[in-house]
């Protein structure tokens, strides 16, 4: 079903990303290069008392690639990535990082190597766009204020806001804070990031700033597991393409199989009607 | 006229108020800051407890949260007092001495913490639990991300709300003269009454009144100006277009503006 094994990056499949038009380039003297890990799930099931909203997923994801997972509202994505951070716990199966269970690590420290980005963006809007930045990293990895107000400009950099770092989230616009956002979890130096619906609540002209620096991320080496619907996303960018249903992956494999030659009826209702 | 005359000598009388003005200041106003400010402290912080307690997963901490609640909020805040001021005196007496003044300042802060948890609880409750979700899959616990990142927020939502309960705190400190006081410890309620009581005359009780609506009325003010920045701030967060400083919109041009197929 998966194609774990598909270590292509996006560049070999997109020629037409063009980096400098996000990135600003990464600051000299910054945090380690990204290094995404291998993730994976076996058989997880979770159930919200009697409602069985995963209901036995597999998937693999190799590191340093991505996987974008589409699938119609309720079946079961976004409690998926929950689950690969354990901000839900399921109730029977594994999740792996690197080939390794994580279900009896702290979860909390597990949290730390897997960033996650929301389709909300969840910042802190009691907070300057730079604290928002630096906070995990002066209370949690327990760096001095300079150190963490140097990492943080560099992630600002990164997305290309660090001229944005001491005003509030809320007077950026909603591309720019899922930036932030971005740029909040990558501070943290997670070996993998999912993102949770990014571009959702975006307006249009908002959203491929969004889906290019994601796409940045995945050239550069970080592993990703994106829920998503921007299906041209998934199909320049992923290596892999799941499609969830009432809580199973149906059907997975490469962008171009999965969108040109779905087997089952139900990705063939489902794309006829998002494509 | 002579009813004009009467209202005014009643209420009005220059001389009276000139008469209890120094006891005023010099007794009756730090003897009612000391009550207001001290059980606002103490009701504040045992409320943030209340209200933390209140919204454990925890049965243990959240029922004794609840009742505590319940009893001090719905009794008469005359009944507390006395309860509290006479009930429990005898012991009071014993730790430190006949002053009326911790019993009375304990009551008033049980009272007030009853109120002010259930307004950070309302905050607390208020933020979007996206934020605590968010704090968690940055790798804080969950204690860490209510200290650092909803607790905040929702405190600040209700500034308004625990101003107002403090203007009510510190008219409700009057009530502590059920407890007896000496006459260096009078507020300036009592300053007021007994000077009333003894000319027949309203006029120091008129005073008296006045220098609780000298510090009640800037505080209500400041509630509003607190409430008018807050909503000032809910609007630009929510309604100010963002500047495009940046070029963000410039990206349409970008390729992957091919990914737009599915909207």
């Amino acid at each position: 079903m998966t194609t774990g094994t598909d270590t292509r990056t996006h560049r070999d499949t997109d020629p037409r990303i063009d980096r400098a038009t996000v990135l600003d380039g990464g600051a000299a003297g910054g945090p380690a290069p990204l290094r995404g890990v291998a993730v994976a799930t076996r058989d997880v099931h979770l159930a919200f008392g009697s409602n069985q909203v995963l209901r036995g997923v597999d998937l693999e994801v190799a590191a340093a690639t991505t996987a974008c997972v589409i699938g119609p509202s309720g079946s079961g994505k976004s409690t998926l990535l929950r689950v690969v951070n354990r901000l839900l716990e399921p109730d029977r199966g594994d999740v792996l990082l690197d080939g390794r269970s994580v279900l009896r690590d702290n979860p909390d420290e597990l949290r730390q190597r897997v960033g996650m980005v929301f389709q909300h963006f969840n910042l802190f809007p009691h907070k300057s766009v730079r604290a928002n930045v630096a906070l995990g990293l002066t209370r949690i990895k327990g760096m001095s204020k300079d150190e963490a107000a140097d990492r943080a400009r560099h992630h600002l950099d990164r997305v290309g806001l660090a001229h944005k770092a001491d005003v509030r989230p809320g007077t950026l616009s909603g591309g720019q804070q899922q930036r932030v956002a971005i740029a909040r979890a990558l501070a943290m130096e997670p070996e993998v990031m999912l993102f949770d619906e990014a571009t959702s609540a975006l307006d249009p002209e908002l959203v491929k700033g969004v889906l290019a620096t994601m796409a940045e991320l995945a050239a550069e080496g970080m592993t990703m597991l994106v829920v998503t619907h921007e299906m041209g996303f998934a199909r320049s960018v992923a290596q892999q393409v799941l499609f969830m249903d009432h809580g199973r992956v149906l059907e997975s494999g490469e962008p171009d199989r999965v969108f040109e030659t779905p087997e089952t009826e139900r990705l063939q209702r489902f794309l006829s009607q998002v494509l | 006229m002579d009813i004009l005359n009467t209202l005014q000598e009643t209420f009005f009388d220059l001389d009276a108020m000139r008469e209890a003005l120094p006891e005023l200041l010099r007794v009756g106003l730090p003897n009612t800051l000391i009550l207001a400010l001290t059980s606002a402290v103490i009701g504040t912080v045992l409320g943030m407890v209340l209200a933390v307690c209140g919204l454990s997963h925890r049965r243990g901490l959240r029922w004794p949260a609840r009742v505590f609640t319940d009893i001090f909020r719905g009794l008469p805040a005359a009944v507390t007092i006395l309860l509290i001021g006479v009930g429990l005196s005898p012991v009071g007496l014993q730790i430190w001495g006949p002053n009326p003044y911790p019993l009375g300042i304990l009551a008033l802060s049980l009272i007030a913490s009853a109120y002010i948890g259930e307004i950070f609880r309302s905050g607390i409750q208020s933020v979007d639990d996206g934020q605590l979700e968010a704090a968690r899959a940055l790798g804080f616990s969950r204690p860490s991300g209510m200290r650092l990142v909803v607790i905040p927020q929702g405190v600040r939502r209700v500034l308004p709300a625990l101003v107002n309960q403090f203007i009510a705190l510190i008219k409700e400190s009057s009530l502590v003269y059920f407890l007896g006081l000496l006459a260096s410890q009078r507020d300036l309620f009592r300053i007021g009454q007994d000077a009333a009581a003894n000319t027949g005359n309203q006029s120091a009780l008129v005073l008296a009144g006045l220098f609780y609506l000298l510090i009640t009325v800037p505080l209500t003010h400041a509630v509003n100006a607190v409430d008018r920045r807050l909503r000032d701030g809910r609007r630009a967060d929510g309604a100010a277009r963002p500047d495009d400083a940046d070029g963000e919109l410039g990206l349409a041009d970008t390729p992957l503006a091919l990914t737009q197929e599915a909207r």
